[in-house]
């Protein structure tokens, strides 16, 4: 049983990593707008350009 | 299935006669006007075409040939206060109306990132909100919004900063809060099932203690960082010298946590970490909910009263200029363009035209503007250009004064929360009472019994179950209600929706839609049948929305000699006789007094021999009000009409739904007495609008619903916003209030008999604390269980006649 000296140690830290991400991700906004970013996948079949390489052109 | 020729565009009927074709990726297709042909040209140029593929409502149709009103925006000194810096690029934030679905953000979002010197053009489709990052030399603030305005949409400035940052911190706080309460909720969880376990089947006591500590160790980040909103809150109460919902629950938390720390740190007694974090948890995510109902029925509100516009053309010396509108003073002359909205009350002094005062009035016919006549600001000028002289600015204006009228209304409102809260916290002094009776009385008898004994009465009486009974349920409502269009911003909005008995309808765009509609001709002599295509014929020259009732009469007629006589009708020669259509007086100038045989009506028709025809107008029905009115008579409210508009429109209305009780010309003050009158009465009053007259009614009444269209006022003071614009969630709304309320009930005696049960059992010292937590978080889960039924059981089908999305394949 002794093995659980280890194990929730590293438990804690992985919920810590997991608390990171998370905040992380709010951070970047990434929940902000959880409907549109849905649409970005089906978009981008669209026969058009996209914005990155429009802005290298001259 | 019908096929009926809708435009492929903005889905509205196409008229008969009209034969305009869009270029759709090369494929023709019909359209209802000019200004469609060009957005859907427009969408198809720029290789958007997939828009019609995506969309999940029809686009909005655009208005044609829209003065250039944008290009004021490109002078340094009115883009400069608006635009924030962001890498040496301008921000500017923009909230669009019309936005319908994710594919028009996505819509507005290509089109803008294919203009040159775009950097980034982020669209939340939820609140409506653009943030655009450009850069200043390559393009313009003008040429943004110019290729908003041609999709469709309406944009408006938001400024640098403003509200959505505020909101969009406050969610994302919460939200965190919310994750770091769920993630330690679930670590201590599982960690507690082994102890409890351990308990039984006997533990090594190191292991014991060495769990225990873990737990302590991810509970007290839980309680400091995802707990603080409450100790927040009981402190902010405790300041203001009366007990809040925020009080027990901080006392009891605090409690559990502290006894908890203290038997871990003495490895004895019981520790009840698993209830402090699920307890947070659990408070945290009802709060998330229900802040996200709040936000976004807030930002409704907010956008719309953008409505009254930042900018005015001041007339000084017979200079011409553009001016803030919070510069204007009374006694100034503004020229007003047509389709722009008054910026202040005043009097006409040059020029005729029409105003739309629907959403101050509720009339909805365009009221005639001749010299003389007074505007009043929010209202829209529909005709042509015309000067005002102004009379009250800002405050002092008919608009600011409904509002204030409406704040009025809302202040009289948080008496029942009052009520709540006083209940909450009388129910808070005797739990604590009771647990310092209990303690004394135990150390009186047996010291070292005492605090095992005062903590499991702590522990049992933890309004838990009590203060869980009524949020979950209504975050479980708000969620279904939410689910189906329907946003609930206002907690006890459920519950008096529940008992409301009575049901009082505006007319004007809430059971009509709010465009007119040709209802009946009577015609003097002769056929209506011949006199049809004539006024068909006259009004196809005029731009007068009541013109649009004719789109539908197809006419071979032809005119000559047209002339538009703003705010009166209009004059032609058909078959070498002069004819006008208008107003009373405008045909009487031609063809004498009207006879009295002649029905009384809001346009005639007549030439230089005599009157025709009178013409009446009607507004079209909302296909679902029928369904919804008899729906909800079905569940024993009776309904009501309260409208402004004039007695015919509202009778036939009320014909239609066969409502009994239907008032017309009504003022925003008598709507107001009407629900006062049936509130005083013990009537438990919903009220359903849209208009800003209807915001002090909608604020007086027990509960309101504002539909999504409607102004900023009504839906910032309605209980519940529908955002898909449609009657035919109200039943549903009702039901479910029904249903959530009794569940409600159920709770509260549920919670209320476990604590009438454990209590004296606890206190009696029968109930070891461990018991006392199983039984707090059994109790709970009983109570979230029984609100989340709610979500479980399938809804009831909506009203038949629910918007039906146009989706072209």
């Amino acid at each position: 049983m002794s093995i659980i000296f280890l194990l929730i140690p590293l438990g804690l830290v992985l919920v810590g990593f997991a608390v990171w991400a998370f905040f992380w991700a709010v951070g970047d906004g990434q929940f902000d707008d959880l409907e549109s970013p849905g649409w970005s996948v089906v978009a981008e079949d669209s026969p058009s350009a996209g914005p990155q390489e429009r802005e290298e052109s001259p | 299935m019908t096929q009926a020729r809708t435009c492929f565009h903005c889905a509205e009927p196409i008229p008969a006669g009209a034969t305009f074709t869009a270029d759709v990726a090369g494929t023709p297709q019909a359209v209802c006007c000019l200004g469609c042909v060009a957005a859907a040209e427009l969408i198809s140029e720029a290789g958007l075409a997939d828009f019609y593929r995506f969309r999940t409502a029809a686009a909005p149709k655009p208005s044609e040939a829209a003065e250039d009103v944008w290009s004021t925006y490109d002078r340094p000194d009115i883009s400069a206060p608006l635009l924030g810096q962001e890498d040496g690029h301008a921000v500017v934030n923009l909230l669009i109306e019309d936005t319908r679905c994710a594919a028009c953000s996505w819509l507005i979002g290509e089109r803008l990132k294919r203009l040159a010197g775009i950097v980034r053009a982020d669209m939340n489709p939820a609140t409506g909100r653009a943030q655009i990052v450009f850069r200043r030399n390559r393009i313009g603030l003008s040429s943004i919004l110019r290729t908003i305005a041609s999709l469709g949409y309406r944009p408006h400035v938001l400024g640098a900063a403003d509200t959505l940052e505020i909101a969009t911190r406050e969610r994302r706080r919460a939200l965190k809060r919310l994750a770091v309460a769920g993630f330690g909720m679930m670590q201590v969880m599982m960690i507690a099932t082994g102890l409890y376990v351990g308990a039984h089947q006997g533990m090594d006591p190191i292991i014991r203690e060495y769990l225990r500590i873990t737990c302590l160790v991810i509970t007290a980040p839980v309680l400091v960082y995802s707990g603080r909103p409450f100790f927040e809150g009981a402190l902010a109460a405790i300041r203001s010298r009366h007990l809040g919902m925020d009080v027990p629950v901080s006392i009891g938390l605090l409690l559990a946590f502290v006894a908890s720390a203290w038997n871990t740190l003495n490895q004895r007694g019981e520790i009840y970490f698993d209830s402090v974090t699920m307890f947070i948890f659990l408070l945290l995510l009802s709060r998330y909910i229900e802040m996200g109902a709040r936000h976004r029925a807030g930002s409704t509100a907010e956008a719309l009263l953008r409505l009254v516009p930042s900018m005015a053309m001041r007339i000084l010396d017979g200079q011409r200029e553009r001016v803030a509108v919070s510069t204007l003073q009374a006694g100034d002359r503004i020229l007003v363009p047509a389709g722009e909205c008054f910026a202040a009350d005043g009097r006409v002094v040059e020029g005729t035209t029409e105003a739309d005062e629907a959403l101050l009035t509720g009339e909805s016919m365009p009221v005639a503007k001749v010299p003389g006549a007074t505007v009043v600001a929010g209202s829209m000028n529909l005709g042509s250009p015309v000067v005002v002289e102004l009379s009250a600015v800002g405050q002092s204006t008919v608009l600011a004064g409904i509002v204030r009228l409406l704040e009025r209304a809302q202040a009289q409102r948080p008496r029942i929360a009052r009520l709540a809260d006083r209940a909450a916290s009388w129910f808070v002094t005797r739990v604590l009472l009771g647990t310092m009776a209990v303690a004394v009385v135990w150390w009186w008898i047996d010291p070292s019994r005492a605090f095992e004994a005062t903590l499991a009465v702590l522990v049992v009486t933890c309004p838990c179950a009590l203060s869980l009974a009524t949020p979950t349920v209504v975050t479980a409502a708000t969620a279904l209600l939410a689910r189906q269009g329907l946003l609930v911003t206002r907690a006890d909005a459920l519950e008096t929706l529940a008992q409301t008995d009575h049901v009082v309808f505006d007319k004007t765009g809430t059971l009509t839609l709010g465009t007119p509609r040709l209802v009946r001709v009577d015609s003097l002599n002769g056929n209506p049948q011949d006199i049809l295509p004539v006024a068909a014929a006259l009004e196809r020259a005029s731009e007068h929305p009541l013109a649009r009732a004719f789109d539908a009469v197809p006419s071979d007629v032809s005119v000559s000699e047209v002339v538009i006589h703003a705010g009166q009708g209009v004059e032609g020669m058909v078959a070498g006789e002069r004819v006008r259509i208008g107003t009373e007086d405008f045909v009487t100038a031609l063809a004498g007094k009207r006879p009295t045989t002649l029905s009384e009506a809001s346009v005639y028709l007549g030439t230089a021999t005599g009157w025709r025809a009178a013409l009446h107008f009607g507004d079209t029905l909302r296909p679902e009000a029928r369904a919804v009115v008899a729906s909800l008579r079905g569940r024993g409210l009776t309904p009501h009409i309260a409208s402004g508009d004039h007695a015919e429109a509202v009778r036939n209305v009320a014909l239609e739904l066969s409502i009994d009780d239907a008032k017309a010309r009504m003022l925003p003050a008598e709507k107001l007495a009407l629900v006062q009158d049936l509130t005083a009465r013990g009537h438990r009053v919903l009220a359903v609008g849209d208009g800003i007259n209807d915001a002090p009614t909608l604020g007086a009444a027990s509960v309101s619903v504002a539909l999504g269209s409607g102004s900023a006022l009504a839906q910032a003071s309605a209980d519940l916003v529908a955002l898909r614009s449609n009657l035919s969630t109200l039943p549903l709304a009702v039901d479910t209030a029904r249903r959530a309320t009794r569940i409600i009930h159920q709770n509260l005696v549920w919670a209320t008999v476990y604590n009438v049960v454990a209590l004296p059992v606890a206190a009696l010292g029968w109930v070891p604390p461990w018991l006392a937590a199983v039984g707090m978080s059994v109790s709970s889960l009983v109570v979230v269980l029984n609100a989340l039924r709610l979500t479980r059981t399938t809804a009831p089908d909506a009203v038949a006649g629910a918007t039906k999305v146009a989706f072209v394949p």
